[in-house]
């Protein structure tokens, strides 16, 4: 199901742990799929001097974490603000198209700590750890299946690509 | 490698003599059981023959009473629908139960956007159900009761025998999907008040490709699939024969060794769940240890994932099975999961682990190994290990 690269992060992920005087703390959680993914930066001059992750997800989540880890680390922090899910997966040479939506964490939990450093620098109320707990399921005017992404119906109460109930408004 | 297959709730091995008997099938080059002719009357004799032997399986009086199908999925699908629309004019309600397999949850959602009205019943913390609930929700429409005798999930067997006593006292028929009962646990349909009975040739190591409903004599069913006149005119289209001999074998094999099985089975289970505290700890048992399938336990384990687990334990050369959301392609919690109380991150963490004819206790032994240091591994990795342990 996962190609080599994907494996091989999953097998030895680089970059595991915490760091005890963090400078930026992210984490987001997706209660839908479960996966939870929590990032630690150490920045010095302006630049990702140290990072760590952990993660609570499957093999595609926990690969993620550790290629943008991989990216991220080294990089000035105007230079990590461009790194997007997109890269992440590239990097990865692909995901299972069921897991790049599973695995949209990477990137998120990342801009998340460094604007958690960016406030912390200028000095700012530091807001609590937000986590990023709904699925987008509107784009526009159409609906979406929070599961699958296929475009459904507004009336409709289970998806027919996926067959998840809909019960909730969307 | 020797790879150890914990997985048999997804497939199971073909016995020995099943693939046999099923070449030499191929050898015999069977004409169509529907043909007139001498060689079509030897292909009907060893139809008959395999029917006769799953009969026997699940103690049926009338062999006829069998229809063979392509899976269980299948059959589900031709008892739900077939009864709910032969009887559509009787009344358009539905009893079911909130932790049945997509086949019949799915069967039933197509009838409900085509007008019938369903009941569906929560069960308690091991995912058994309350039979006087299932009296409860009977009304003057009902027309089926479809209950599952063991949960794919996590092998609690449900009261069936109680919930048929009723369903016969109201007259409402009763369809039972047994998939992963038959041929692991003694099954008989009239002890269990059954009016039709879903099950699967590969449940008791039999070809996948041959599934059987069990039609108690005049219910009045629809058809699944229209066509020609074979299965008594019960289910068109002709006969899956190499498969179905092959299932009548194991059929054979089934009733011989029944109890047996049961108990070689049972001692593997047994053996994992006493000795699973010495590897782990913070899981949560899902099958009831009473009420429950031999061959099947679930395991919810907490703070990691299951398809991380899945991928290591694969790394050892040990096969299992996943509940979690990530693992199924669909990215959603296990209806059955939830519906037993377990919260989403504990499902999870949920592994199903089920035992078959070539298991042994090394087998269990090697398991638990594998997994204390894969659920170290992820717990290393998870943030939520870490939440807990600093409290």
């Amino acid at each position: 199901m996962y190609n080599k690269t994907v494996m091989d992060h999953f097998r030895n992920p680089r970059n595991v742990g915490t760091i005890e005087d963090a400078d930026g703390v992210g984490e987001v959680g997706n209660p839908l799929c479960g996966d939870m993914m929590t990032i630690y930066l150490k920045i010095e001059d302006d630049k990702i001097e140290d990072i760590k992750f952990q993660t609570f997800g499957c093999g595609s989540a926990i690969a993620v974490s550790s290629m943008l880890t991989e990216i991220a680390k080294g990089k000035s922090v105007a230079e990590a603000k461009k790194i997007t899910n997109q890269d992440v997966a590239n990097a990865l040479e692909g995901l299972p198209k069921n897991k790049l939506h599973c695995s949209n964490l990477g990137a998120d939990a990342l801009q998340m700590a460094i604007k958690n450093y960016e406030d912390k620098k200028s000095g700012k109320a530091i807001p609590e750890l937000k986590r990023k707990d709904e699925h987008e399921h509107s784009h526009g005017d159409k609906c979406y299946c929070p599961y699958c992404d296929i475009e459904i119906l507004p009336e409709t109460t289970f998806c027919e690509a996926c067959h998840a109930d809909l019960n909730e408004q969307h | 490698m020797k790879f150890v297959n914990l997985d048999h709730i997804s497939s199971n091995p073909i016995l020995p003599e099943v693939k046999q008997a099923m070449i030499e099938a191929i050898g015999k080059d069977y004409a169509n059981p529907s043909s007139q002719h001498t060689p079509g009357e030897q292909a009907a004799e060893a139809l008959e023959r395999a029917r006769e032997s799953v009969a026997r399986l699940i103690n049926c009086e009338l062999p006829k009473e069998v229809v063979f199908t392509s899976c269980g999925t299948e059959s589900i699908n031709h008892a739900i629908k077939g009864v709910a629309l032969a009887n559509q004019k009787k009344g358009r309600h539905i009893v079911t139960s909130n932790i049945e397999h997509n086949a019949v949850i799915r069967s039933i959602r197509r009838l409900k956007s085509m007008g019938f009205t369903v009941t569906s019943l929560s069960v308690d913390s091991y995912g058994r159900i309350n039979p006087r609930e299932v009296a409860d929700a009977i009304k003057e429409d009902t027309v089926l009761v479809s209950i599952m005798h063991s949960n794919n999930e996590t092998g609690t067997i449900q009261p069936i025998e109680e919930i048929g006593e009723i369903a016969r006292e109201k007259k409402i028929v009763f369809h039972c999907d047994a998939v992963d009962s038959v041929g692991i646990v003694p099954i008989d349909v009239n002890k269990l008040g059954v009016d039709l009975m879903s099950f699967a040739a590969n449940t008791f190591y039999g070809p996948t490709g041959v599934g059987g409903l069990y039609i108690r004599r005049g219910t009045q069913v629809w058809p699944l699939l229209d066509g020609g006149i074979q299965e008594n005119n019960k289910r068109a289209g002709t006969e899956n024969l190499i498969g179905i001999i092959g299932a009548g074998v194991a059929a054979d094999i089934a009733v011989r060794d029944l109890e047996s099985r049961s108990k070689t089975l049972g001692r593997l289970k047994q053996k994992m769940i006493d000795e699973l505290p010495g590897y782990i700890d913070e899981y949560i048992i899902n099958t009831h240890s009473d009420y429950s399938l031999p061959n099947l336990i679930s395991i919810s384990i907490k703070y990691i994932e299951g398809e991380s687990v899945v991928l290591m334990l694969d790394d050892e050369g040990l096969a299992v099975s996943t509940r979690s959301a990530c693992a199924t392609g669909s990215l959603r919690a296990s209806h059955v999961l939830l519906s037993i109380g377990r919260s989403h991150a504990d499902a999870q963490g949920t592994l199903v682990v089920s035992f078959g004819p070539e298991n042994t206790e090394a087998d269990v032994t090697t398991f638990l190994t594998a997994l204390k240091n894969v659920v170290t591994t992820l717990r290393n990795i998870s943030p939520l290990y870490k939440k807990m342990s600093q409290g």
